[in-house]
């Protein structure tokens, strides 16, 4: 008997306490940086696309939602002729961002991308791609690696550095 | 003429309390769920009860082929009758009722056993297991509380020395009846619960173990009207709970008598959606034994005081 009534006035009580709801739409959720969301592709300080069409991310995909196709520019370096995401097939566990070796494909804090229709879903690299460098600033792969153009040495140019000791851990 | 216009008065305010109530009902548990309820549709969600309205008008209105049509029409139209029926004879206030009847208490106590052969044919005629197991449970559940809900109110008839619902209200001037029928009040209370099967005393519906037990069939309005009714019971039960024990009308003068009926029955409707909110259903042999070995003997205990006090 007094458990019922006890437990009564504690339900009431309830109704001075802090509501649990987060009201989404308007408030926004507080996402940390490192969020596994949306991914996109990222360009290098000099404005130019970090990707190198290595298919490694492709490869690492679980799923298998990335689909691109590798071409060479007049220099002899690689760039994604096309860059496709199947975002409804998607399941955001960032191993194509590990994958990566050059910073490219990123996932960010963003995770608001219902469509109304499933092909929506489907990203092409003109939606993927961004103009910023997003979590590495300053980053630029082809300054540390890549291919000798037959000019000089890599490392040697004049916006080049040393290449990158692969035995390190600290780069 | 002035019939009319208080039959139509009735009809209308006990009608926008218990669509209202849809809204208020929801509002009142998310708050004590710490949540914030309907708040999308309209200022604060008051929109909320059109929405519904229109969403359940516009259902497929179904009925199962191996139903029995005709008392699975009419099951909804009983509960809903039966307890439009009893408002006739709730005073408002002093002149705002439909009928000052000397047998008043009698015709709620018998309008409300009529309401329970809507639970009974609905779950009947449904033609389904769950809801006649619900059925059976409704009707296990009336023999329980039918027993002590009129005896609770027979000290408010013995003090009152009357059936009728206005002068109860008017033997209250010196002094409102829930001290000194403070069991009867708890009891009628504990039976109104029943009487509407609002939780913890939901056993019929159940929607846990049985679906939705006797409505498990219903769709449409035909399932609104068991839910209109469901809350014309809680809207009628608090009334006649500010009526039997709170004064009814009477409050000090400086508000209208209507305010604090509708004061009264308001905080009685929050008092039953409190409860909702925070007892578990009971199994309903353990609602049969409270019933009569507990609470039967209380109430007859009660009358006998107060029958002992009055004569001394």
């Amino acid at each position: 008997m007094i458990s019922i009534l006890r437990s009564i006035w504690i339900t009431f009580l309830h109704a001075f306490h802090k509501r649990e709801t987060r009201g989404y739409p308007e408030k926004k959720p507080y996402l940390p940086p490192r969020y596994r969301g949306r991914i996109v592709l990222t360009r290098d300080p000099d404005g130019k696309e970090r990707c190198v069409a290595c298919n490694l991310c492709a490869a690492a995909c679980p799923v298998d939602c990335i689909a691109l196709q590798s071409t060479e520019d007049g220099d002899g370096r690689r760039y994604p002729e096309f860059f496709r995401i199947n975002f409804s097939r998607c399941i955001y566990c960032g191993l194509c961002e590990e994958a990566c070796p050059t910073y490219a494909i990123q996932l960010i804090p963003d995770f608001e991308m219902a469509e109304y229709d499933r092909q929506n879903l489907v990203y092409e690299k003109e939606h993927l791609l961004i103009n910023g460098q997003g979590k590495y600033p300053g980053y630029n792969f082809y300054r540390v690696a890549g291919v000798n153009m037959g000019v000089k040495d890599t490392g040697a140019g004049e916006n080049e550095d040393p290449p990158v000791d692969l035995k390190s851990l600290i780069h | 003429m002035k019939y009319v216009f208080i039959i139509a008065g009735v009809l209308l305010i006990v009608l926008t309390i218990a669509a209202g109530l849809i809204y208020v009902e929801r509002r009142l548990l998310a708050l004590f769920q710490d949540r914030y309820g309907p708040n999308r549709v309209g200022p604060l969600g008051l929109l909320q009860v059109i929405a519904d309205v229109i969403k359940i008008f516009f259902k497929e209105d179904w009925i199962p082929p191996f139903a029995d049509k005709r008392v699975f029409i009419m099951a909804p139209g009983i509960l809903v009758g039966s307890i439009l029926l009893t408002f006739a004879v709730i005073p408002f206030t002093d002149t705002f009722i439909v009928l000052d009847s000397n047998i008043a208490l009698l015709f709620f106590l018998g309008n409300s056993s009529l309401g329970v052969y809507s639970i009974v044919l609905g779950g009947w005629a449904s033609n389904n297991k769950y809801s006649l197991l619900g059925s059976i449970r409704g009707s296990a559940q009336m023999l329980t509380y039918e027993v002590f809900m009129g005896l609770s109110l027979v000290g408010v008839v013995m003090m009152a020395d009357s059936f009728s619902l206005r002068e109860i209200v008017e033997a209250q001037r010196g002094g409102w009846f829930f001290l000194p029928q403070f069991v009867g009040f708890v009891i009628f209370f504990i039976a109104g619960l029943a009487e509407t099967h609002r939780t913890p005393f939901d056993i019929p519906e159940a929607e846990g173990e049985l679906v939705a037990g006797y409505h498990s069939e219903y769709s449409g309005m035909k399932f609104g009207m068991f839910f209109v009714g469901e809350y014309m019971g809680v809207t009628l039960i608090s009334a006649l709970i500010a009526t039997l024990f709170f004064g009814g009308w009477l409050g000090p003068g400086f508000l209208p008598p209507a305010f604090w009926f509708f004061f009264k029955t308001g905080f009685f409707i929050c008092m039953f959606i409190l409860i909702r909110a925070s007892l578990p259903r009971p199994r309903y042999d353990q609602l049969m034994e409270v019933g009569w070995k507990v609470l039967l003997p209380l109430v007859l205990l009660n009358i006998l005081i107060t029958g002992a006090v009055i004569i001394y």
